[in-house]
């Protein structure tokens, strides 16, 4: 005879926590390290559902929406996004629609309305979800992630599945990206959640291109062994790509997620 | 018919259920609440397969606010009964199916991921559900190997004792030697192996119960979402022996979709009414998304080889189609029906196949039950025998139209017996191919394909013409099939003295807009004004009897069962003229809500009539019985036959196997249409879970019996931008068998569009056959190993 335990998916029920809201980065600093397991709540669009679901149980939640993080600046070669940015927020700024559209257009394809208005470009990076679109972005675009402690770029930044080189407690402030002299986004949706199964984002900077991949692999990458190739290459399938740690699931396979990834980056390419 | 009646038959009346729809004034189960409610919340098997050993429930029963933790054990204690099947099949040796006990709380076996064993009653929801969480983990059981394969199910070990091959029945039906002699005279034989992916039924509102116990009296009320409430008593009163029929009230009020699966009788109705009883205080509980996905009865299901024979003109000769079909765990309401009786039966198609022979499996597996789901064996059938034609066609290098049109039972065949058991009544299958190939300009297809060529797309077109059985369902020709229930409606019109109109059917409306389509009959069936009318459904306590709404039933039986009533409505209604008027009963006329004695000049209207029928002044009552109210049972003479032509053209991304449905033409023969909006929505809605069931949905089971598809990350459901314009058109012969010339057409769409995708993606990848639901990895591996190969 056998007991058996595992863990129930999908109920919605919540653990009880403690609920705050910060006023500012240092405040919300200070609220989270006051407690043991506390948390940063940006857009709360994985969070909520993880701790709906028991797979996350926080003591605390520190709410960043009143942490004046919410803001979007150009000036001269970068565009400043504030953490706490919802996605819609993103997708409609004159600023970013004018000097980096595949941004704004990106920031329009995550999720639903709902989603935009809700999650945050600072709670998805944070996160890491191997499927976001954001993280793509990020490394084509020679994103510098400001935390309340240092500047991390993004090359340095996404480690693995939901790992990043955050610290626990470190808190994003805002990201900066470098604007690109042309630069696209071509995503590849799950049909179901709509996340990417690939993302490219493409981004020319004077005589360098940068590609940045989500969706693909464990965590989003760049794929430097293409980035010599410019908007007129019509074939990549002999480039290499390291596929070592490609996800397979029910919606696509490894070998299919590397052809996407090569045939998505062709289309952002051709449109630079 | 008519169109004087602008609110008639006909006419495309807005909906008079949408504005408190959208405006949020519905009134749906979870909306009710009651004084002194409680919570309930299932525990469920997490597993498979496993013997439960223990239910320890003391600790459970200790956590805040939790008021009792009732188990199968207890509930068998109880005496409550099986969870029964409605339908009884019999396999080829004459023997019936093999129905194992379905009890509502399992007490010894857990048999799919899901099923519960214990229900937990709190002061909260949440206190409910995180104790019943609590017992899943405290549960003590034995796990078991699950036999979650369909294909291997018949050599896996039993799931239900003594049960030989997990099999339910081995059912047939045709003519086994005069296929196989049909086989043997062929010139040109089409195989394909046919899955049906399993679908998961959706709708948009969970389920939901609560149950109120009256300790003085006795009785039972019972909310639940449910499409048929007297259904729903009867099997509550007569098979689990909660209470005498008479003292239990079932109301469904309005109910946010069902597309079938709120037909059967499930597990958590049974509970709350039996905890009601036990603890003195009524009990609530409403599904979450997730316990729809593991418990509501899925859809589908089907591993098919199936055969057509022909001769060198491609004209049929004989079709033969072996399937095994997943039951899941247990035999739900209706499910042994679904794949023998309402899909064995459709296989003649619209043609004129002269032998047919069909056998079917029904099989356990340890997954949640499978029943009906829109359409129910007929997208299945059409499936099977829209495929092969289109598949035959091509390999006879003959037009698809073409083939079809060769075979096609004419209009002056009707009558038209098949081998299948079925008498079609009427039909004109040219006609509606011959609009569809016109709406879809198919004669200017091949420079659509090349311009798409050229743009690096390939392009496809693909036919499906698809019949159904509808109307469900002559009694007799069901009863003497194994139903357990007689399928008639019944309808009752009260007039009330003002002459406005109450009319009661045992229909029910969970999205289908009866109260306008319903009323729009009794508008131009009494020349009463639209809005005089209500329609009222879905509440025992008001309604004689009915047997609710599925098999696109309720406008042909429950409808015509309204035009029964209106005529005794309209002949007691002539006797009181006659008084008023002083004339002959025989010699008043009825028309457009006026009677009229032509010999005088004299009429009276409606109002004037009901009025008199109640304030009887010059009315004999010993002649004439005071009020004006008047009850039909309608018996269908047959099933009625809607048939059409669908035609979908797709472009295939060759890059990435990526399919845009570009466009969908969809001719329905519906016979006649009351309400022509109403009726277009029906046919978008049941064309967009045709094409998710095409394109995009599948309910998948690991190994383990886990199911891999449990919310909409993973469950694809079709979204407007997944879909094109629709092109929606119909053609008219009426039904000869009823009062108003209708057919029904809630499934049609579901029914015609899945072979009418496929065939189109086959065409357009250049693949002889491809699985459903055609992801775009399965479209471009099927198109890179043509390339290899």
């Amino acid at each position: 005879m056998a007991s058996h335990a595992r863990k129930k998916k999908g109920l919605v029920h919540m653990n009880e926590f403690v609920y705050e809201q910060a006023t500012s980065a240092r405040d919300a600093a200070r609220r989270q390290r006051a407690s043991r397991n506390a948390k940063y709540l940006a857009g709360g669009q994985t969070l909520i559902p993880s701790i709906k679901q028991e797979l996350d149980a926080p003591s605390k939640l520190v709410d960043l929406s009143s942490a004046g993080l919410d803001h979007i600046a150009h000036a001269k070669n970068v565009i400043s996004i504030g953490a706490m940015t919802c996605h819609a927020d993103v997708h409609v700024s004159e600023e970013v629609r004018k000097v980096i559209p595949a941004l704004s257009d990106l920031a329009g394809g995550i999720g639903d309305a709902q989603v935009r208005n809700r999650g945050t470009i600072g709670g998805s990076i944070a996160n890491s979800d191997p499927a976001a679109d954001y993280p793509a972005a990020l490394l084509a675009l020679q994103a510098m992630i400001h935390t309340n402690q240092r500047k991390i770029p993004a090359d340095q930044y996404f480690l693995g599945l939901f790992q990043t080189a955050l610290k626990p407690g470190e808190l994003i402030t805002k990201i900066d990206f470098a604007i690109p002299s042309a630069c696209a986004y071509v995503k590849f949706p799950n049909p179901a959640s709509r996340y990417a199964i690939v993302g490219v984002f493409a981004a020319r900077f004077n005589l360098n291109t940068r590609i940045g991949v989500t969706g693909a692999s464990h965590c989003a990458f760049r794929w430097i062994e293409a980035e010599s190739h410019g908007p007129d290459v019509k074939d990549l399938s002999n480039v290499s790509l390291n596929v070592a740690n490609f996800n397979s699931d029910l919606h696509a396979s490894a070998t299919y997620r590397a052809h996407l990834v090569r045939v998505m980056t062709l289309r952002a390419l051709s449109q630079l | 018919m008519a169109k004087q009646n602008q609110s008639g038959i006909g006419a495309s009346v807005l909906r008079k259920e949408d504005r408190r729809f959208i405006t949020g004034s519905g009134t749906y189960t979870d909306d009710i609440h009651v004084v002194g409610q409680t919570y309930a919340a299932f525990a469920r098997s997490l597993w498979a397969r496993a013997r439960i050993d223990a239910v320890p429930t003391d600790g459970v029963a200790k956590l805040p606010g939790v008021i009792a933790v009732l188990t199968g054990t207890d509930m068998e204690a109880d005496g409550l009964g099986s969870l029964p099947c409605g339908w009884l099949v019999k396999s080829k040796d004459g023997s019936d199916m093999q129905q194992p006990a379905h009890p509502p709380l399992a007490h010894t076996n857990l048999n799919y991921v899901g099923e519960a064993f214990a229900v937990v009653v709190a002061e909260s929801q949440q206190q409910a559900a995180k104790a019943a969480r609590a017992l899943e983990q405290q549960v003590q059981i034995t796990e078991l190997a699950p036999v979650v394969s369909l294909e291997a199910a018949a050599g896996s070990p039993a799931i239900h004792e003594e049960l030989l091959n997990n099999l339910s029945y081995d059912w047939e039906i045709g003519d086994k030697t005069a296929t196989e002699d049909a086989f043997s005279n062929a010139t040109h034989v089409c195989e394909l192996e046919i899955s049906n992916n399993r679908l998961i039924p959706n709708a948009m509102e969970p389920r939901a119960a609560i149950a109120e116990y009256s300790k003085g009296s006795g009785e039972f009320t019972i909310h639940s979402t449910s499409q048929n409430p007297h259904l729903l008593r009867l099997i509550l009163a007569a098979f689990v022996q909660l209470a005498p029929e008479h003292k239990v009230r079932v109301i469904a009020p309005d109910v946010g979709g069902g597309f079938g699966s709120k037909i059967f009788v499930y597990t958590e109705e049974v509970a709350v009414a039996w905890a009601a009883k036990r603890l003195l205080r009524p009990v609530r509980w409403t599904a979450t998304r997730s316990e729809s996905f593991l418990t509501d009865a899925h859809g589908r299901d089907h591993i098919t080889k199936a055969r057509l024979a022909l001769d060198g003109k491609g004209k049929f000769l004989g079709l033969h189609v072996s399937t095994k079909a997943n039951l899941g765990a247990y035999l739900s309401t209706f499910a042994s029906s679904v794949p023998t009786f309402l899909y064995g039966t459709l296989m003649a198609g619209q043609y004129r196949t002269p032998a047919i022979y069909v056998e079917v499996q029904g099989t356990f597996t340890n997954t949640c039950p499978v029943d009906a789901y829109r359409g129910a064996g007929r997208p299945e059938a059409t499936f099977v025998v829209e495929r092969l034609v289109e598949t035959a066609a091509r390999q006879l290098a003959l037009d698809p139209a073409e083939i079809r049109r060769r075979n096609f039972i004419r209009p002056d065949q009707f009558p038209y017996e098949t081998p299948v058991a079925l008498v079609y009544d009427t039909g004109n299958y040219k006609k509606s191919l011959d609009k569809a190939l016109k709406l879809a300009n198919y004669a200017g297809f091949e420079l659509r394909r090349r311009e798409a060529e050229k743009r690096g797309k390939r392009r496809g077109i693909g036919l499906s013409c698809y019949i159904e059985a509808c109307g469900l369902a002559p009694s007799q020709l069901a009863l003497n099939l194994g139903a357990g229930v007689a399928l008639w409606e019944s309808a009752e019109i009260r007039v009330n003295p003002t002459g406005s109109v109450s009319v009661f059917t045992g229909s029910h409306s969970h999205g289908q807009g009866h109260e306008t389509t319903f009323a729009q009959v009794v508008s131009q069936k009494l020349g009463v004004p639209f809005d005089q009318i209500e329609v009222i459904h879905g509440d025992t306590g008001r309604i004689d009897f009915g047997l609710g709404t599925y098999g696109s039933r309720s406008i042909a039986v429950g409808g015509s069962a309204l035009i029964r009533a209106g005529d005794k409505i309209i002949a007691k209604g002539k006797r009181i003229a006659a008084h008023l008027l002083g004339a002959p009963p025989e010699d008043i006329d009825f028309k457009e809500g006026v009677f009229s004695a032509p010999t005088s000049n004299q009429s009276l209207t409606f109002a004037e009539v009901a009025f008199a029928a109640y304030v009887p002044n010059n009315v004999p009552t010993d002649e004439v019985e005071p009020g004006l109210a008047e009850k039909a049972f309608y018996d269908p003479q047959n099933f009625t036959y809607p048939a059409g032509t669908h035609i979908s053209e797709v472009e295939i991304d060759p890059e990435t196997g990526c399919i845009e449905i570009i466009a969908f033409v969809a001719v329905d023969d519906f016979g006649e249409v009351i309400n022509p909006m109403i009726v277009e929505g029906q046919v978008h809605g049941g064309l967009t879970q045709g094409i998710g069931q095409a394109l995009l949905e599948h309910g998948i089971y690991d190994e383990h019996g886990q199911l891999l598809t449990g919310s909409y990350m993973d469950y694809c459901m079709p979204r407007a931008d997944d879909l094109p314009n629709y092109v929606v058109d119909t053609t008219v012969t009426p039904c000869t068998h009823n009062p108003l010339g209708v057919k029904g057409c809630g499934e049609a769409g579901a029914i015609g569009a899945p072979a009418a995708v496929i065939n189109a993606v086959c065409q357009a990848a250049g693949v002889r056959d491809i699985s459903m639901p055609t992801t775009s990895e399965k479209v471009w591996r099927a198109m890179q190993g043509k390339r290899r190969g």
